[in-house]
């Protein structure tokens, strides 16, 4: 049924740190290969070795550029409890004094000017209350009173896609074959066709009694090279995700909507103050002290300085 | 949004047969249709090739065509599901008025056949419109101006085609009738200029909300996760309409609003009953291009996470 279960006490979810994360796009790879041929398996593609390629992906790595991000010389903490407009007002009064003052390479201010790349995993939040569940007109979508998992019932989806319009992530996506594009698989991923997909916290891998126990986490957890990803119960607050969370400030994305998505992100942490960028700059001069020197090095120092 | 042509077929067909059933379900209800069995009939049915012509065309926007019958199972939480079901039983006094239609129509329960006729259909557009309403993450359509504009709109395209087959028909239909629909049509267009400007104003999401990540910094979505296109930026990145939505705006509005009211305003002192079906058909065409924008010119708060592109 669509309508939502009650709300649960375990609340299982992933955790993602965003200062550790490189964007190398393996939590998407090793998602796509498992879900590809995993309990849930195939995942439909068009053109898949084609020029264009075009498939359901379940994990997708964005990529953001953040000027302004905190220095840590005056640490994370202050920068992080500025509001959004004292940023910009920040930034507009740290760029108006450089317009001013050409002479001060360096910017003051707990702000650097120089942007960070902040590589960002998107994929279900498997929220509490998600809207993705409740428009469903068939009962394929549904949220599991168990675990909290977000699931879509693929025997019983009609395709609408209403729950990927009422969706603010773009957790999902459906597998409409497109026109003019060769199919060269089409009779063995027929069956899934025509139906809404979406991440299943690899829920037949993290109960999977034929696993190891270590190996009863979702793929991309654990496939990522940095532990940049986190499973875990995030109801439980003793858990570790939970720990993790109240430890680094984790936030939940766009929670206005009032989804009360369960996934957490890590923020970025301060980076080290870069080199102002004002060309290159000359090599230091460097020194050497002779007298900490042993006695052949000495003697050749003084040979090769006459 | 990328609009989805069966949807539009649904929205302005099935709009304008449930907008035609409203006023014929009401004239029959108050004894105001005293024409007898085939001036009912004629327009009953007209309607009802409106009103399945936009479900069937519905139906090719799932991907699971022949699962369809799925979606009436919902009714609690989906307002799709409810209006599957209103769609479907707005049939039975459809059925009702064409078995009992005759004479001055006068008979309670044709009057009461007409009525529920008119409740059923004003409760399949509320439907329908509440789809749209309540997807929270497209921020046009959440605003308030919606729902009454959708059933503004039903009921100024149905009321044309009604009187269109009254003005050949038996050309004795109450003379405020026309006027009636002018009045809806200055009123649709008022209200979609007002919506219109209304979304103009309302900020679109940022990708620092998306992500979360201005209260870091500000953000620049720089990498979008794939070079190629994908369901997503598709669906529901689409931004290619918006480069021509002034004029369309404008093309709308003359063809909804200006055309038939030029048309009644020429019609109604002249007489000139034969040019009815252009002020229906403009008004048809018209509630296209509008539904079209309506779709084209909304944003998805999931392109938010996506790079800007250029409009082409």
């Amino acid at each position: 049924m669509t309508a939502l279960p009650a709300p649960a006490k375990k609340k299982l979810g992933l955790v993602i740190d965003l200062d550790t994360c490189v964007g190398c796009h393996a939590c998407a790879v090793a998602c796509k290969e498992w879900n590809d041929g995993g309990a849930f398996g195939p995942l439909a593609d068009d053109d898949p070795y084609g020029a264009e390629p075009d498939g359901v992906w379940f994990n997708r790595v964005h990529s953001y550029e953040i000027t302004g991000l905190g220095t840590r010389d005056l640490g994370l903490a202050q920068s992080a409890m500025h509001g959004t407009e004292n940023h910009s007002d920040a930034f507009e009064a740290i760029s108006s004094q450089q317009v001013g003052d050409t002479n001060s390479p360096r910017v003051p201010g707990p702000e650097s000017r120089v942007p960070q790349m902040v590589h960002f995993p998107r994929s279900c939040l498997h929220c509490e209350t998600p809207d993705c569940v409740t428009v469903c007109p068939t009962g394929a979508s549904y949220k599991r009173a168990e675990d909290g998992i977000v699931l879509v019932d693929e025997d019983k989806c009609i395709g609408c896609q209403l729950c990927a319009w009422a969706c603010p992530y773009g957790a999902r996506e459906i597998s409409l074959p497109r026109r003019g594009v060769a199919q060269s698989d089409v009779g063995r991923r027929d069956s899934k066709r025509g139906t809404m997909q979406k991440c299943t916290l690899c829920v037949d891998r993290i109960y999977n009694e034929t696993l190891d126990q270590a190996d009863r986490q979702p793929a991309c957890v654990m496939a990522c090279p940095t532990r940049a990803r986190h499973f875990g119960d995030l109801g439980d607050p003793d858990s570790a995700v939970s720990k993790l969370v109240a430890e680094r400030g984790g936030y939940a994305l766009m929670p206005e909507f009032g989804y009360g998505p369960v996934n957490r992100y890590l923020p970025p942490r301060p980076r080290r103050e870069l080199a102002p960028v004002t060309g290159p700059a000359a090599p230091a001069e460097e020194t050497l002290e002779p007298a900490g020197l042993s006695p052949v090095l000495r003697w050749l120092d003084r040979v090769l300085s006459r | 949004m990328k609009p989805a042509l069966s949807v539009i077929f649904l929205t302005v067909l099935g709009g304008a047969g449930y907008g035609l059933w409203c006023f014929l379900g009401a004239a029959l209800a108050l004894g105001m249709y005293p024409y007898g069995r085939g001036s009912v009939l004629v327009p009953l049915g007209f309607g009802f090739v409106l009103v399945t012509a936009g479900l069937i065309a519905s139906t090719l926007h799932l991907g699971r065509p022949e699962r369809a019958w799925r979606a009436l199972t919902q009714w609690d939480s989906s307002w799709l599901s409810r209006e599957g079901l209103a769609a479907l039983t707005t049939y039975l006094p459809v059925l009702l008025v064409a078995g009992l239609a005759r004479g001055h129509n006068l008979f309670p329960p044709t009057r009461a056949a007409g009525a529920v006729l008119t409740a059923c259909s004003l409760v399949t557009l509320v439907c329908t419109a509440r789809i749209y309403t309540s997807l929270k993450p497209i921020r046009a359509w959440r605003d308030p101006h919606v729902l009454p504009l959708y059933l503004l709109f039903a009921l100024l395209s149905g009321g044309l085609w009604l009187w269109t087959y009254l003005a050949f028909d038996t050309g004795s239909h109450p003379p405020w009738f026309p006027l009636v629909l002018a009045l809806l049509g200055v009123a649709a267009a008022g209200m979609k200029i007002d919506y219109w400007r209304a979304i103009d104003r309302a900020p679109a999401v940022t990708a620092g909300e998306a992500t979360g990540l201005d209260r870091f910094g500000r953000v620049r979505a720089f990498e979008g996760p794939a070079t190629e296109e994908s369901y997503l930026t598709r669906e529901m990145a689409f931004v290619l309409a918006r480069k021509h939505s002034r004029r369309l705006r404008v093309l709308a509005i003359v063809l909804f609003c200006a055309v038939p009211l030029a048309v009644i305003a020429i019609a109604w002192p002249l007489s000139w009953q034969w040019i009815a079906p252009v002020a229906a058909l403009s008004c048809l065409a018209g509630l296209f291009v509008e539904r079209w924008l309506f779709f084209a010119e909304a944003r998805h708060a999931v392109a938010a996470f996506f790079p800007q592109r250029r409009p082409a």
